[in-house]
């Protein structure tokens, strides 16, 4: 598909082609006039505030504005807080259960609904999975509220930090499924086929042929389940109790002391867990293609 | 191979294919059940929790009665007198909407006029190139909204990096105000969705055949014709579904209000959190975000209609 699109364009004759092997642009089919220079200035923008978030973590002065010398005192300091360690492990906790636990099921719900006959109920299934990517996420989190503040008041049911749990298991759920219902979907059934001729049971054949054609998929979906859960504010800190502090929500509360290059130091620790996955589930996804 | 060698189906036969057909559909549902359950329970119960206590009447100290009542769509329009009851329009919670939604436009338009020319010119690097691209407008797409919107406000501030240089450069000599402002939010919003338009978009692109192009050059069309009449219906369903993605996120925006916003510039979903904070009003806030997701679904349904007519005339 990509090697079709290339030719189309840059296949053109020498004529086309100037100085170091650069297309002109007045014969260049695809150029468009100032195309380019929207598309460095969306890369500028995108890019601006969090370097300069990340360059002023750090500054050695007390200022997050003004540069006062290159030092990693504040990472120091963040590293020392102990409201910071416990929001860490908090949110650990939440998002290592979440990102099993949707990762599990949207593996079998993944099996369930692809290379298959289609069953009744089959749309309904993938539209519920689906949902919580439709619904915008103040409505689910104001929901989950009320839901829960209804168990503890008329069952008096409270899973604790279990709620925080079971809502980010919601949300991931979809993150999780689609990576590996799109891998699903680029492998053909012979292989199964191919171990059944040869007398393997149907879990041997899973076990043996199909995880791990399918674990670039999973690992894809379970490191993008985990950045969605890693990262949540606005759900978090309408059901959060009292002392279940994360670490979105630890960031928010330090936001009104007075500002100190700390949540630069915090903040671009944060960014750099969600570079992290982000790369992984990039990079897991391209080698899948080659 | 002709039909009549194969022997009709006996009895046994029928059955056995019944039974395996009725073993491999409980398999089906074994596997998907973990998941709709978890959905089910904790994702669509709340909601429908939600539509029940819209009409109920609101707790003295938050929380709900049990008492039937209308009262929170009433009051979404209309302003209840403290001391005769009666009704007169009020229309400070349809500002909020509408500011939210003209907002959430303006959102959807800058990041598409920005959005579009950016996914064109990815679509059309190299593909070396092209994978860098993606990658470079993938990673601000899943970092912290929180960390980037906080990002944001440390360089408008009064005395951030913005209002630095342009004094540096002795361009202004008092602060320009730019944070708590419509122009920070709308900023803001911008910034936080503008690679969910960017990402589809370009996927449509990319799919696309430039000899189509090369066609209408061929039949003398101009660089801009070619824009308007192949590129730009080409990539229609991308353009759309970024649109959505945008709008979507835009509309119920709570973080970036919350910190650019400053609390005086409410937006819908600011409003929805207040009702169940420290306005202890559960009904209402039920009431109000019911009537954001009505947006959004009449949002998804049009998404829905236009695909679906897509469809349709590319193969009728």
């Amino acid at each position: 598909m990509a090697e079709q699109t290339l030719t189309a364009g840059t296949d053109l004759p020498a004529i086309t082609r100037s100085r170091g092997n650069r297309p002109r642009k007045a014969l260049d089919l695809k150029y468009q006039p100032g195309f380019g220079t929207v598309a460095v200035c969306c890369l500028v923008m995108l890019y601006a505030p969090i370097l300069v978030l990340a360059i002023f973590s750090f500054t050695a002065g007390d200022s997050i504005t003004r540069w006062g010398g290159f030092g990693i005192r504040w990472y120091v300091t963040a590293i020392q807080n102990e409201g910071f360690h416990h929001a860490a492990l908090t949110t650990l906790k939440i998002t290592i259960t979440a990102t099993i636990v949707s990762t599990l099921v949207a593996t079998a719900a993944a099996l369930a609904t692809t290379r298959t006959r289609r069953w009744p109920g089959q749309t309904a299934a993938f539209m519920v999975i689906n949902l919580p990517l439709m619904v915008p996420e103040i409505i689910t989190a104001v929901a989950s509220l009320s839901f829960f503040a209804l168990l503890a008041s008329v069952l008096h049911i409270n899973f604790g930090l279990g709620n925080l749990i079971l809502v980010h298991t919601v949300f991931c759920i979809p993150f999780a499924y689609l990576p590996i219902k799109a891998r699903l979907e680029d492998m053909d059934l012979t292989l199964e086929q191919a171990a059944a001729d040869l007398y393997a049971t149907p879990w041997m054949a899973f076990r043996r042929v199909t995880l791990p054609l399918l674990m670039p998929g999973i690992s894809a979906g379970a490191a993008l389940a985990f950045i969605v859960s890693f990262d949540d504010f606005t759900i978090t800190q309408l059901v959060a109790g009292p002392g279940q502090t994360t670490l979105p929500l630890f960031i928010w509360d330090h936001t009104r002391l007075p500002l100190t290059p700390e949540i630069n130091a915090m903040s671009t620790i944060l960014l750099g867990v969600s570079i992290v996955f982000v790369t992984l589930s990039f990079v897991i996804a391209r080698r899948r293609r080659k | 191979m002709a039909a009549a060698d194969i022997p009709a189906p006996t009895e046994r036969l029928v059955k056995a294919q019944a039974l395996v057909r009725k073993r491999w559909l409980k398999s089906r549902y074994g596997l998907v059940a973990p998941a709709i359950v978890i959905v089910g329970v904790f994702g669509i119960l709340p909601l429908m929790i939600m539509v029940i206590y819209s009409f109920l009447k609101a707790g003295d100290y938050g929380g709900v009665q049990w008492i039937g009542s209308v009262e929170a769509y009433v009051s979404f329009l209309f302003q209840r007198d403290i001391f005769d009851g009666t009704l007169s329009f009020s229309s400070d919670y349809l500002e909020i909407y509408i500011r939210s939604i003209l907002l959430a436009v303006m959102t959807t338009v800058f990041c598409l006029a920005l959005g579009f020319p950016t996914a064109y010119f990815m679509a059309t690097r190299p593909l070396s190139q092209r994978t860098a691209w993606v990658f470079l407008i993938t990673i601000p797409f899943w970092s912290n909204l929180l960390v980037r919107t906080l990002a944001v406000m440390l360089i408008i501030r009064d005395e951030g990096v913005v209002n630095d240089v342009l004094r540096w450069f002795g361009l202004i000599d008092k602060p320009i105000i730019m944070l708590y402002t419509d122009f920070a939010v709308m900023l803001g919003l911008l910034y936080s969705f503008l690679p969910f338009m960017v990402l589809p978009i370009y996927a449509s692109l990319e799919k696309m055949d430039f000899r189509l192009v090369e066609a209408g050059f061929d039949l003398y069309a101009t660089r801009g014709r070619v824009l308007r009449r192949i590129i730009i219906p080409l990539a229609k369903p991308g353009i759309v579904a970024g649109c959505l993605l945008v709008f979507i996120p835009a509309i119920g925006a709570y973080v970036t209000p919350l910190i650019l916003g400053g609390g005086k510039h409410l937006m819908i979903g600011a409003l929805i959190a207040l009702q169940f904070g420290s306005s202890r009003n559960w009904p209402l806030g039920s009431a109000q975000a019911l009537i954001l997701m009505a947006g959004v679904l009449v949002a998804l349904l049009f998404y829905v209609r236009s695909s679906t007519g897509k469809a349709q005339t590319l193969h009728g």
